[in-house]
């Protein structure tokens, strides 16, 4: 749970409130000056309502360079930012052909698979030069080639279920599965912070959607108890079935799931559990098979084991893995795999390739450096910063690390001052976090070294100072120090 | 009688009477008399204030006890997660062997390929792939990163004013998958209780974007332009209320469940008299239609800012994958940080991106392989003109021919049966690889399922011969064994 400090609140409130007043204020005259010219909607509804928009128009676009900066290299450790200006106060940007050499802390790259690598790359050219870019054609149709099925072996293999099926994309893997699964008269128990598109999924599936505190299994145990007694709302009908909906790590978060508790409900509620691994799986646990091997979850007791490519492996995608017949049965109905383009061929060989450098399979132990290296990078920078003071989210293990900001104002000023110094952070503002939470949110990679991660530090704290975010007190520095060699070393 | 009722009624009245003026009822309580009346009223003040004390009448509310819970929860069963799996989803689809091109390779063997929308025949083509292998060798295979965080890489923006500058719109969005650019793209535009009109045939990317937007849905019939007539009709006439809403006319550009074209001119016309606005889905047709494959805008000579949203997935004509959406530059902005798919998903991977500008490049520099696709298309249509037992629902120039049987067998079920056997041994005995448009439980689509051809510029002369024998061969065949 996160607490705000009163005055923040206060502050924060009372900065969205002037934001508030003067859009309000600006778009008046807006009114007034398009009532003097002449309405060029002619019968038509605005396609974008007044206040619909209202929060892109007027705060948004006020620090929309923050947000979607242009890259021209790989998202490695260090990337090139393409310089931007704008000429009409922020409302439109332009690219320029400079760019600047920054630190990469915003990627998902957290096994630094997102560069060419010297095992993977050559695999996937080579698989553009067998099978094409992509395949033009759906998974039941025409669209299934021999690196398919071969990725859907080597995926169930690695999360450590009996079958898989794979998506060309992470997002339609969600939205796409949980109407097959869940119908009316099914209950889907979903955390209160769960990825959109996981809400979208259920939204679409016409199934009733309760919601339990965010990684609070004895709510999640209330919510289970009074939903079974109760049955379905009117009708009093018992439940068909309940699902339960959480994630592996929390993306904005940082946070992991209190996966063993939650499974053990589930099994005594006889309710089905859905993994959304799409952060943990290959950044987390000691083989890289995310959180049921971190933390000791059995992953029969797991129903669907969900997760993504686009992450740890640096490709494109999502899986479902789970019993053989769900998958058989997902295959046959679901339309992500009758509608959607298969996954593109050199994307599912980039997929094969890593696992097999995470598994040691490549013959080298680059898979076990680089999961150690991540854990390593991600636990120092974890405690350096809840050293300096910053109010961190989150556990430790994870790779995600957001900072809480909170004031509007400090979006823009942490995120451009630590560009003009060199290190890219993402901000992280709504629609993807409430209002009042704003935060920076840092993403450690196993490609960042030592000297990364120190400089990363001197800069975000010099900053953090600058913009007022150190929410704690300090530790005393010398120890900060001696500390932080020891854990480097 | 009446003169009795009258005795009782003075007797009762004198009685009543009597006993208030007794002695005992002339009371005097702080200087009031308490008499006649008074001692009646304060009599019925007491029980009133008496009710109101009394807490009224609720069932008594016993909340179940743990116990209860517990055995509710006992008791409680589950259905399975699944149904049972029968034999019909043990289907499995041919493994390819080879890129997907006009020819593939399946079991060792090399077989004709009807099954790809590959219409351009640019997959494997070797100005896509040098640029793919560029791409790859620089940015490498994914992004890493929704698109506003440091997931937007150049050759994204590139390709979207690439899209923009050969369709000639302002503005134009990537999105990384082309199912979620419609499920996507809709709820953005059009929330509850605005009134979207749609074609009962769109494909389930368009169904499940309806359905998230949870606006009112109102079908026509397919293609049928009197329909769509009497529909924006009846929602405009006895609806005062709809001037007020956004009003949208939702089509596909070749549908791909009937394989037939919109009649663009006549959605425009009937938009216009009734102020609708159009969502146009060219996903089928981008790259086909028109003389330089600017799409259905161009093929009907409709300005194509007439369209306010056109959007289309990338992994046909322009083999490689992904979707965009295009339009005025207020709607394209509005997007990109209110549509789902877009903010919360990682971006197309770069050498996608790159593989589509290319296909653009190719597109506009090679219009012959528009008119080689053209001629194509007439020659199967020519050699398909009269299989038996099945007919052509497909428009003359789309690039998916699609075959019905002429007499269904009463049931999806029982029809799907057939025709997959057409393509089953059409596949087995004469190497020709078509495939029947399946159906997911969750596609609310009625029209009648086929065998569907997808026709590439790539195809040989002798391809689509082999494709028309073959599948008179074949249907003759199998039919005539059901009769």
């Amino acid at each position: 749970m996160i607490a705000i400090p009163y005055l923040t609140a206060l502050s924060t409130y009372f900065s969205y409130g002037l934001l508030f007043a003067f859009g309000q204020l600006r778009d008046f005259f807006r009114k007034i000056v398009d009532w003097w010219r002449a309405s060029t909607l002619d019968g038509y509804a605005p396609i974008c309502l007044g206040l619909e928009d209202f929060y892109i128009r007027r705060l948004y676009l006020r620090i929309q360079d923050c947000f979607g900066r242009p890259i021209s290299s790989a998202p490695d450790a260090w990337f090139d930012v393409v310089e931007r200006y704008s000429n009409d106060n922020n409302k439109t940007l332009k690219r320029t052909t400079k760019t600047s050499k920054c630190l990469n802390l915003g990627s998902y790259n957290y096994l630094g698979f997102a560069a060419a690598d010297e095992y993977c790359t050559p695999r996937a050219i080579e698989s553009l030069k067998k099978f094409a870019a992509s395949t033009c054609s759906t998974r039941v149709d025409g669209g299934t080639t021999m690196l398919h099925t071969d990725l859907e072996e080597c995926v169930a293999r690695f999360v450590g279920k009996p079958a898989a099926v794979v998506f060309g994309m992470g997002y339609v893997t969600n939205s796409a599965i949980l109407p097959i699964l869940m119908g009316k008269g099914g209950l889907i128990i979903s955390d209160s912070l769960n990825h959109n598109s996981i809400v979208n999924g259920a939204r679409g599936s016409g199934a009733t959607i309760r919601v339990f505190q965010h990684n609070t299994p004895s709510h999640l145990e209330t919510v289970l108890r009074e939903q079974i007694a109760e049955g379905q709302p009117r009708t009093h009908r018992p439940w068909k079935k309940i699902m339960v909906i959480v994630e592996g790590i929390y993306s904005m978060e940082g946070e992991l799931c209190k996966l063993p508790e939650i499974v053990s409900i589930c099994k005594k509620y006889k309710a089905y559990v859905y993994l959304d691994e799409a952060h943990s799986i290959g950044a987390v646990g000691k083989s890289g098979r995310g959180v049921c091997e971190l933390l000791g979850v059995d992953t029969a007791d797991v129903d669907v084991m969900m997760g993504t490519f686009t992450k740890s492996f640096g490709s494109c995608g999502g899986y479902i893995a789970g019993s053989k017949e769900l998958v058989q049965y997902l295959k046959y109905t679901c339309p992500a795999h009758l509608y959607g383009t298969a996954i593109s061929p050199p994307g599912a060989q980039q997929i094969i390739s890593s696992i097999k450098v995470i598994l040691g399979e490549d013959g080298s132990n680059r898979g076990a450096q680089k999961l150690a290296r991540i854990r390593e990078n991600s636990n120092f920078f974890r405690s350096e910063l809840q050293k300096m003071g910053f109010e961190v989210l989150g556990d430790n293990d994870s790779p995600v690390m957001p900072i809480m900001l909170y004031n509007p104002a400090k979006i823009p000023a942490f995120s451009r001052e630590c560009l003009r110094q060199k290190v890219a952070v993402v901000t992280v503002a709504f629609p993807a976090t409430p209002l009042l939470l704003a935060r920076a949110r840092i993403c450690i990679s196993a490609a960042h070294t030592k000297e990364d991660l120190v400089k990363a530090l001197e800069v975000i704290s010099g900053v953090g100072d600058l913009v007022g975010i150190k929410y704690f007190p300090a530790e005393p520095n010398k120890q900060h120090q001696e500390h932080g060699t020891i854990k480097l070393e | 009688m009446a003169s009795y009722g009258l005795n009782m009624l003075n007797s009762t009245v004198n009685w009543v009477t009597q006993a208030l003026d007794a002695p005992s009822a002339r009371a005097v309580v702080f200087g009031v008399h308490i008499g006649g009346h008074y001692f009646v009223e304060g009599l019925l003040l007491v029980v009133i204030l008496f009710l109101l004390s009394q807490k009224s009448y609720k069932p008594p509310k016993r909340p179940l006890s743990k116990k209860e819970i517990d055995e509710l929860c006992d008791d409680w069963v589950p259905e399975p997660l699944i149904p049972s799996i029968t034999k019909e989803m043990q289907y499995q689809p041919p493994v390819l062997e080879s890129a997907a091109g006009p020819h593939v390779v399946i079991n060792g063997k090399e077989v004709v390929n009807f099954a790809t929308a590959d219409y351009l025949g640019l997959v494997g083509h070797e100005k896509v792939q040098e640029s793919c292998t560029a791409a790859l060798e620089k940015y490498g295979v994914g992004s890493c990163g929704p698109r506003g965080f440091y997931g937007t890489i150049d050759v994204h923006l590139d390709c979207e004013s690439r899209i923009s500058k050969f369709l000639g719109t302002p503005d134009s969005i990537l999105y990384s998958y082309g199912l979620s650019t419609m499920f996507s793209a809709i709820p953005c535009f059009a929330k509850k209780g605005d009134v979207i009109v749609v074609d009962e045939g769109v494909h389930w990317g368009i169904q499940n974007g309806l359905h998230l937007s949870r606006s009112t849905i109102v079908y026509f019939k397919h293609n049928d332009m009197k329909s769509l007539h009497d529909t924006l009709e009846n929602i405009t006439a006895d609806n005062k209320r709809a001037k007020k809403l956004r009003r949208y006319i939702v089509v596909e550009s070749v549908y791909q469940n009937s394989g037939q074209i919109a009649p663009l001119d006549e959605i425009i016309k009937l938009k216009e008299k009734y102020r609708f606005r159009v969502f146009l889905d060219e996903s089928n047709s981008f790259g086909v239609l028109g003389q330089s494959g600017r799409g259905l805008t161009e093929y009907c000579g409709v300005p194509v800012d007439k369209i306010d949203i056109i959007t289309a997935a990338m992994g046909h004509a322009l083999a490689t994958e992904g979707g965009f959406c295009t339009g005025s530059t207020r709607v394209v902005d509005h997007q990109r940080l209110s549509s789902s798919g877009y903010v919360f998903s990682a971006s197309l991977p770069p050498y996608l991106a790159s593989a589509a500008i290319t296909a653009i490049d190719m597109i506009e520099e090679n219009p012959d392989l528009i008119k080689k696709l053209k001629k194509n298309i007439s020659l199967l249509l020519k050699g398909l003109s009269n299989v038996e037992g099945l007919t052509l629902t497909s428009s003359p120039e789309s690039p998916i021919v699609f075959l019905k049987l002429e007499q269904s067998t009463g049931s999806t079920k029982g029809d799907m049966e057939v025709l997959e056997e057409i393509a089953e041994r059409a596949l087995k005995e004469d190497s020709v690889f078509m495939v029947t448009s399946k159906r997911s439980i969750l596609d609310k689509c009625r029209l009648p399922v086929g065998i569907r051809l997808f026709v590439s510029a790539g195809h040989t002369e002798a391809d689509l011969t082999k494709a028309s024998e073959c599948l008179k061969r074949v249907s003759a065949l199998v039919l005539k064994h059901r009769d």
